[in-house]
C-alpha cells in the first residue's frame, strides 16, 4: 500500500497525488499518443471515435456527474456545435478560429437554455432537455437554408498550419487533433474540479439546500455548469461531424442523447475516468457484437443474419446490470478492486455503501 | 364539420396518449419515479394481446384473450418491481429513470425478436364498425377508446381519493418514512402500483392496436405521452388525461392549419412553453418548498 505523506498544503489541491500517479498518466498518454505506430488505420479510427465520445461524455459529466442536473438532450448541443463549426468553416473562417468559436457559441446556446431550465428539478429537467433534443431534429430540417435540412452537409478535411487534417485522407493527423482536444479538455476539467467553481458544482449536486446555506449562488452555478458542459459538447459535436464527414438531422437524434447519458452511467457518474471508460464501452460494443456474432455463427453454424435492435438490446441489459449491481459504474468497480488490493486483507464489504434516503415529495395535494 | 371530425379523431388519439400518461402518473404518484418504459409497456401489452387473439398466433376469442393479456401485463408489472425496481429502493430517482430507459430498449428488442418488426393490427370485434352521429362518422374503436379512457380515469381518480389503499399509496410517496410509521407496507404498495400501471399500459396497448397498426418502435410514442403527462402536471390523474387530450387535439389541427414540417413540433413546443411558464404543469400540485 502506498501512503502519501503530505508535507505541504499544495499537495491537497494539486491535480495529481504524487509523482507515481503523475508518471502513470504520462505513460498512458505516451502509449495513446504513439497509437498510430502500433495500430492499423481501422482501429485507429475506432480509437478516434472513442476519444470523441469521451469528450462528449466529459461535457455531459460536468452537468450530470458533477452538478447533478440530468440532461437527456445533449445531442442537441452536439448538433449545434457540429453545425456551427461547419457553417463557420464554409464562411471561410480558418479552422483554428472556427473550432473554438463553435464551442463558445454552443456554450452561449447552453446559457440560453439554462435560463428557463434553472427552475426545473430532476425529472422535469430531464424531460425539458429531451424535448429540446427532439425539437433540434425538426429545427435542423426547418432551417434548411443554413443547415442543409434532410440532405445534410458534408465536411472534407480542414487545414491547420498548412497540414491537411482529414478523417479519411490523413487519419493520423486527425487522431492527434482529437487527442489534443481530449487532453486539453481533460486538463481543464481537472483544474475545474480543484477550483472553487468545481467544488460549488459538487456542492449543488450533493445538496442544493446546504450549498445555498454555504453561500453558493445556485442559479449562477448551474448556469455556468450548463455553459461549460454545452461548450465541451459543442467541441465534441464538431469533431463528430468531422469524423463522420456527412451528417444530417438524424445524426444527432434523441437516441444519441440517451446513449450519451447511459455511457457516463456505465463509466461511473461523477468521475473523469468514467467518461473515458464509458466511451470505450460504447465505442467498442458494436465491434465486439459483430465479432462475437461471427464467432457464434462459426460455432453453431450459419446464422449471422443481422438482428435489428440487437445493439440497443444488449446495451440496455448491460446498463440494467450496472445500475443494479454497480451503480458507481466501471470506475467505481475499479476503485473497489484497487482498494481491496491496497487494504488486503482488511477490505470490508460495505466500505463503499451509500446511505439510503427516504423519499419525500414536493407535491402537497 | 371538418373541424368537428378532426376534433373527434384528435380526441381519440389523445385518449391513447392520456392512457399512457395515466401509467406515468400512477407510478410517479406512488414512487416519485418516472417510468420511461411506459410507452414500451403499452407496445408490449398490444403485442401480448395480438399474440393471444390473432389467428396467425394463438387465435383465442377476443373477450377471452382480453383478461388473460391484462393479467399477464399486471404480472409483468409486478415482477418488474419485485425483481428489479425494488432493489433500487432508497437510491436516487435518476437511477430509476435511467433503468427504465434501458428497460425500454430491452422490451423493444424482445418484442422485435418475438413478434417481428412488421406493423400488425389487432383483430377485434369492433373493427370496421362505424357510428354515425349527425353527419359525423366515428369508428367504433374511437368510441371505445374515448369511453374506456374516461371510465378508467374516473375509476382511478376515485380509487386514489376515496379508498384506503389509494390514500396509502399517496402517503407512501409523500413521505416514505412517515408512511412506514403509520403502518403502510410501502414496498408492497409500490409493487401493487407497478402491477396496476402494467394493466393500464395493457389497456392502452389493446386500444391502440385496435385503432391502428403497431410495431416494436411504437413504444417511442411514450415520449409524446410524456409531453402529455407534463403538460397536465405529473401527479394529477385528470391532468394526465387533459394533457393527453390537448396533445391529441393539437396534432391534427396543427398539421391542417400550420405549414408542413412545423406541425409535428407543436406538442413539444407546447411542452417547452408549459415547462418554462408553469414548470409544474397546468394542474400543479407543488408549492414552494419551505426550509
Amino acid at each position: 500500500m502506498r501512503i502519501v505523506f503530505k508535507t505541504n498544503y499544495m499537495q491537497d489541491i494539486r491535480p495529481w497525488k504524487d509523482a507515481y500517479q503523475l508518471c502513470l498518466y504520462l505513460i498512458l498518454l505516451a502509449v495513446v499518443a504513439t497509437a498510430p505506430w502500433w495500430l492499423d488505420d481501422f482501429y485507429l479510427g475506432e480509437l478516434t471515435n472513442v476519444l470523441i465520445w469521451a469528450i462528449a461524455g466529459l461535457g455531459l459529466m460536468i452537468l450530470t456527474g458533477h452538478t447533478g442536473q440530468v440532461s437527456l438532450g445533449h445531442a442537441a448541443f452536439l448538433a449545434f456545435g457540429c453545425y456551427a463549426n461547419v457553417i463557420l468553416l464554409e464562411a471561410g473562417v480558418p479552422f483554428l478560429i472556427a473550432f473554438p468559436l463553435a464551442g463558445i457559441l454552443t456554450g452561449l446556446a447552453g446559457v440560453t437554455v439554462a435560463i428557463p431550465a434553472l427552475r426545473l428539478h430532476g425529472i422535469y429537467l430531464a424531460i425539458f432537455t429531451m424535448a429540446l433534443s427532439i425539437l433540434m431534429d425538426d429545427v435542423i430540417v426547418l432551417a434548411e437554408p443554413i443547415t442543409g435540412g434532410v440532405a445534410g452537409k458534408y465536411l472534407g478535411g480542414v487545414e491547420i498550419f498548412g497540414f491537411l487534417v482529414d478523417r479519411w485522407g490523413t487519419p493520423v493527423q486527425f487522431f492527434w487533433l482529437v487527442l489534443g482536444v481530449a487532453v486539453l479538455v481533460t486538463l481543464g476539467y481537472i483544474n475545474l474540479l480543484r477550483a472553487p467553481l468545481g467544488r460549488s458544482f459538487i456542492a449543488v449536486r450533493d445538496s442544493e439546500l446546504s450549498a445555498q446555506a454555504m453561500g453558493v449562488d445556485i442559479a449562477r452555478t448551474k448556469m455556468i455548469s450548463f455553459a461549460l458542459s454545452c461548450a465541451v459538447s459543442g467541441w465534441a459535436g464538431a469533431l463528430m461531424g468531422m469524423f463522420s464527414g456527412a451528417f444530417n438531422n438524424e445524426t444527432f437524434s434523441v437516441l444519441i442523447s440517451i446513449q450519451l447519458l447511459m455511457m457516463i452511467v456505465i463509466g461511473g457518474l461523477g468521475s473523469i475516468h468514467g467518461a473515458f471508460l464509458g466511451a470505450i464501452v460504447i465505442g467498442f460494443l458494436p465491434q465486439f457484437l459483430s465479432i462475437s456474432k461471427e464467432y457464434v455463427g462459426a460455432v453453431f453454424g450459419g446464422n449471422t443474419v443481422a438482428i435489428p435492435g440487437l445493439e440497443f438490446g444488449i446495451f440496455g441489459m448491460i446498463l440494467i446490470a450496472f445500475i443494479l449491481f454497480e451503480p458507481m459504474g466501471l470506475y467505481g468497480r475499479w476503485l473497489k478492486v484497487r482498494t481491496w488490493f491496497e487494504l488486503f486483507p482488511f477490505y470490508r464489504k460495505d466500505m463503499f455503501k451509500r446511505q439510503k434516503s427516504y423519499l419525500k415529495t414536493e407535491r402537497l395535494r | 364539420m371538418d373541424n368537428a371530425q378532426l376534433l373527434i379523431s384528435g380526441l381519440a388519439n389523445g385518449c391513447v396518449y392520456g392512457l399512457i400518461a395515466l401509467g406515468f402518473v400512477l407510478i410517479y404518484k406512488a414512487t416519485e419515479a418516472v417510468n420511461f418504459a411506459q410507452g414500451d409497456f403499452m407496445m408490449l401489452g398490444a403485442f401480448v394481446t395480438i399474440g393471444l387473439t390473432n389467428t396467425e398466433y394463438m387465435g383465442l376469442p377476443f373477450w377471452m384473450a382480453l383478461p388473460i393479456s391484462l393479467g399477464i401485463m399486471g404480472a409483468l408489472g409486478y415482477l418488474l418491481d419485485r425483481l428489479i425496481i425494488r432493489r433500487l429502493f432508497g437510491e436516487s430517482q435518476t437511477a430509476v429513470v435511467i433503468l427504465t430507459i434501458a428497460l425500454g430498449f430491452v422490451i423493444r428488442f424482445a418484442a422485435g425478436l418475438i413478434w417481428g418488426h412488421e406493423p400488425q393490427t389487432l383483430q377485434n370485434p369492433l373493427a370496421g364498425k362505424e357510428v354515425r352521429f349527425g353527419g359525423l362518422v366515428l369508428g367504433m374503436e374511437d368510441v371505445a377508446v374515448i369511453v374506456v379512457t374516461i371510465l378508467l380515469t374516473w375509476g382511478l381518480y376515485v380509487f386514489f381519493s376515496r379508498t384506503k389503499l389509494g390514500l396509502a399509496v399517496q402517503g407512501a410517496s409523500q413521505n416514505q418514512l412517515a408512511a412506514y410509521y403509520m403502518g403502510i407496507p410501502v414496498k408492497r404498495v409500490q409493487g401493487f402500483i407497478w402491477a396496476l400501471a402494467g394493466v393500464v399500459a395493457g389497456i392502452a396497448g389493446i386500444l391502440f392496436a385496435a385503432k391502428g397498426s403497431i410495431d416494436p418502435t411504437t413504444g417511442l410514442l411514450g415520449i409524446k405521452a410524456f409531453a402529455a403527462a407534463v403538460i397536465g402536471g405529473f401527479g394529477s390523474l385528470p391532468g394526465a388525461l387533459a394533457g393527453g387530450l390537448i396533445v391529441g387535439v393539437i396534432e391534427p389541427f396543427a398539421s391542417r392549419y400550420i405549414a408542413a414540417g412545423y406541425s409535428q413540433i407543436a406538442p413539444y413546443a407546447l411542452l417547452l412553453a408549459v415547462l418554462i411558464f408553469r414548470p409544474n404543469g397546468l394542474f400543479s400540485q407543488v408549492r414552494v418548498k419551505k426550509v
